[in-house]
């Protein structure tokens, strides 16, 4: 889930779908992904193996991409959504189509964890093939945070970014949440201790209240901008992507600002999630989009992925490639004492959603 | 003769009112149906209010409860409000700084104005959604206007002004000056300096000149121009979401999120009826009481 270059890329994405031809030769493949969450020769490399032509497309939000498949001929023959919500939905809403298993000779690879895990929402696994996944969780700029709170306070807490009383001394410093109704409510619930699973409208207003009564130390609402700034120094405490801070830090390390950042995992619990490939119902080239995933399930492909994105892969043949440093980071690849702590988002129904996103802006914009 | 020369006025009538219907008249018919009708999780994601249920029977269900939810929910009312209050500071802020712009460029000596209009035209050559952008380099924390104030120590602190209102009526009065100095332009450089003279031979003081005799007849410009800044900020959605922060709620944003984290179309569709509505009436209102205006003076 990288969210940079915010919409330039989107408008980009735009113009480049409008062109779609409808009639995609055999020889295209038209793929929809994430900015950034690719390995800079992945793309070349299929194209030089197979001759198949790739355009390749990319997104900043689930939400973009959503909305064009519900438009209908997206014109793309591979995206790669959230499973939770999104891709759940859109399975609901019938608009991906069942995979051919008999093409993809490299599932196997896939570690069975992860792939079972998504069988309630895609029972059989019939068309998501897990990617990518990782956790949300808060990047902070240590020394900053510690000289302000001291060193002993414990700083793997949602009360980094909940709690008013701590909130309030951070405010200088720069405290960002992320932009993203479900993920903060989520997190605003595991923080008070309730069941994450509860969308309610007093669950709801349970958690936009604790919003609230930080929303004056709140320096700004971003999914994506917490990377630069947490990086630069320009910010101290951001609740974000786990590959996204990592991806700050390793920034900060190489600029040799002395900005020291770090990643955890609140103990209250945090937001596990995947992002899957799945093939439109109406792709152009459902063919050519299989080759394209059974090539990502090679080992050999995937691990590089992992190395240059910083977040894990679903391949468990893949994980004795990824360079050590990345597959020893517990930031990527969590113990599982971390991962007991995790949470699998529930989906939340249309109408729920719809009042969480309402109560979102309310809570914002501080009315 | 006289029937077809009839008939070709008619024709050349009839391309603007066409160019009307297609692109103004048709898709505001398009949202206004979709606004009508009930969201549901499918491709499209709204339920057709005519629908074929059996062969033959066909079944109408018109949905107002999006209208009702936008007068139940304070939420767009107050974004209404808001854009409404951001649009006309806007309007504003160029009028009061664009006017002398303009101003300045007519009266300016014969070679100089094609250069001139020539600044205020070039910006155009770079993408919009690269120059709003460029304004979050230069107004962050550690961007160039704060290292420029606290490298000359007129401020200590780094000012606060990216994610602020501050920096959306920047973004706005930057983006759509022009809009309002070409056309003010236009009617500037027409006015005809005789006059001037005359009012200054009859004992007019400068400043006078300009409230009674400039000010007057530049107004279809001044208008023109207002109302090209006013429109487009109402539903602005790209520099209050780039430049402003959470606390500007604006109708663009929230028209953004009902279609894509709420894929409520209709919703969405209503607020954009609405919208709508909303700049056209005050539009018309004023139209007829111009011709009326023109009339009685004949």
């Amino acid at each position: 889930m990288k969210k940079q270059y915010i919409s330039i890329h989107l408008l980009c994405a735009t113009l480049s779908a409008t062109s779609l031809s409808a009639s995609a030769a055999n020889s295209e493949l038209h793929i929809y992904n994430w900015s950034d969450y690719i390995a800079q020769d992945t793309v070349a490399n299929f194209e030089a193996e197979s001759g198949i032509k790739v355009t390749y497309d990319v997104y900043d939000s689930n939400e973009v991409l959503e909305a064009k498949l519900f438009a209908g001929s997206s014109g793309y023959d591979l995206v790669f959504p959230t499973a939770r919500p999104f891709a759940d939905r859109h399975i609901k809403a019938t608009i991906y189509q069942p995979l051919n298993k008999a093409m993809l000779t490299n599932l196997a690879n896939i570690d069975p964890v992860i792939y079972t895990s998504l069988a309630d929402i895609d029972s059989g696994n019939q068309y998501l093939v897990p990617y990518m996944w990782g956790t949300t969780g808060i990047g902070y700029n240590v020394d900053k945070v510690k000289a302000i709170l001291g060193k002993d306070m414990p700083l793997d807490s949602w009360r980094l970014v909940f709690d008013p009383a701590i909130v309030a001394k951070l405010a200088g410093c720069g405290v960002s949440l992320m932009d993203d109704p479900t993920e903060v409510f989520v997190a605003a619930r595991a923080y008070l201790g309730k069941n994450t699973d509860d969308f309610s409208k007093t669950a709801i207003t349970e958690a936009a209240d604790v919003v609230s009564a930080v929303l004056p130390h709140i320096r700004y609402f971003h999914s994506s901008q917490y990377i630069n700034d947490l990086a630069n120094g320009d910010s101290c405490v951001a609740h974000g992507y786990s590959g996204d801070i990592l991806q700050a830090r390793d920034r900060a390390a190489e600029a040799k600002n002395a900005v020291n950042i770090a990643y955890a995992v609140p103990a209250e619990g945090a937001v596990v999630w995947t992002d899957v490939m799945v093939i439109p119902k109406d792709a152009p080239n459902a063919q050519a989009a299989h080759q394209f995933i059974n090539y990502m399930l090679r080992p050999e492909v995937i691990a590089p992925v992992t190395n240059f994105v910083s977040y894990a892969n679903a391949n468990s043949k893949a994980t004795a490639l990824v360079d050590e440093e990345i597959r020893n980071d517990p930031g990527i690849y969590p113990q599982q004492e971390t991962r007991n702590k995790l949470l699998v988002l529930k989906t939340p129904s249309e109408k729920e959603a719809r009042a969480m996103t309402r109560a979102w802006t309310r809570v914002k914009t501080g009315k | 003769m006289q029937l077809l020369y009839q008939r070709g006025r008619g024709l050349i009538v009839a391309i603007p009112w066409l160019w009307l219907a297609l692109f103004f008249v048709l898709p505001f018919l398009f949202a206004l149906k979709i606004s009508l009708s009930e969201p549901q999780l499918a491709q499209p994601p709204y339920l057709d209010w005519i629908r074929d249920v059996d062969d033959g029977l066909v079944t109408i269900k018109i949905n107002f409860y999006t209208y009702l939810l936008l007068l139940e929910d304070s939420l767009y009312v107050d974004a209404l409000l808001s854009s409404l209050k951001v649009a006309a500071i806007s309007t504003l802020l160029c009028v009061l700084i664009g006017y002398p712009m303009a101003y300045a460029i007519a009266k300016a000596p014969d070679n100089y104005r094609l250069p001139l209009l020539m600044l205020i035209i070039l910006p155009f050559w770079t993408s919009f959604l690269i120059r709003v952008y460029a304004w979050v380099g230069i107004l962050k924390n550690n961007g160039l206007l704060n290292q420029l104030l606290m490298g000359i120590g007129v401020i200590d602190q780094p000012l606060e002004i990216l994610y602020t209102p501050t920096a959306i009526y920047i973004g706005i009065v930057y983006s759509y000056l022009p809009f309002l100095i070409l056309p003010l332009y236009a009617t500037l450089v027409r006015l005809d300096p005789i006059l001037l003279e005359a009012a200054a031979d009859l004992g007019c003081r400068p400043w006078k000149q300009f409230m009674s005799v400039t000010l007057p007849l530049s107004m279809p410009g001044l208008i023109a121009g207002s109302m090209l800044v006013f429109i487009p900020v109402m539903g602005e959605f790209v520099i209050p979401d780039l430049l402003g922060g959470p606390s500007t709620l604006m109708i663009g944003k929230l028209l953004w999120l009902e279609f894509f984290s709420n894929k409520d179309w209709p919703l969405a569709s209503a607020l954009a009826a609405v919208l709508l509505v909303v700049l056209i009436v005050p539009f018309l209102v004023m139209r007829h009481y111009e011709s009326r205006a023109a009339q009685e003076s004949e």
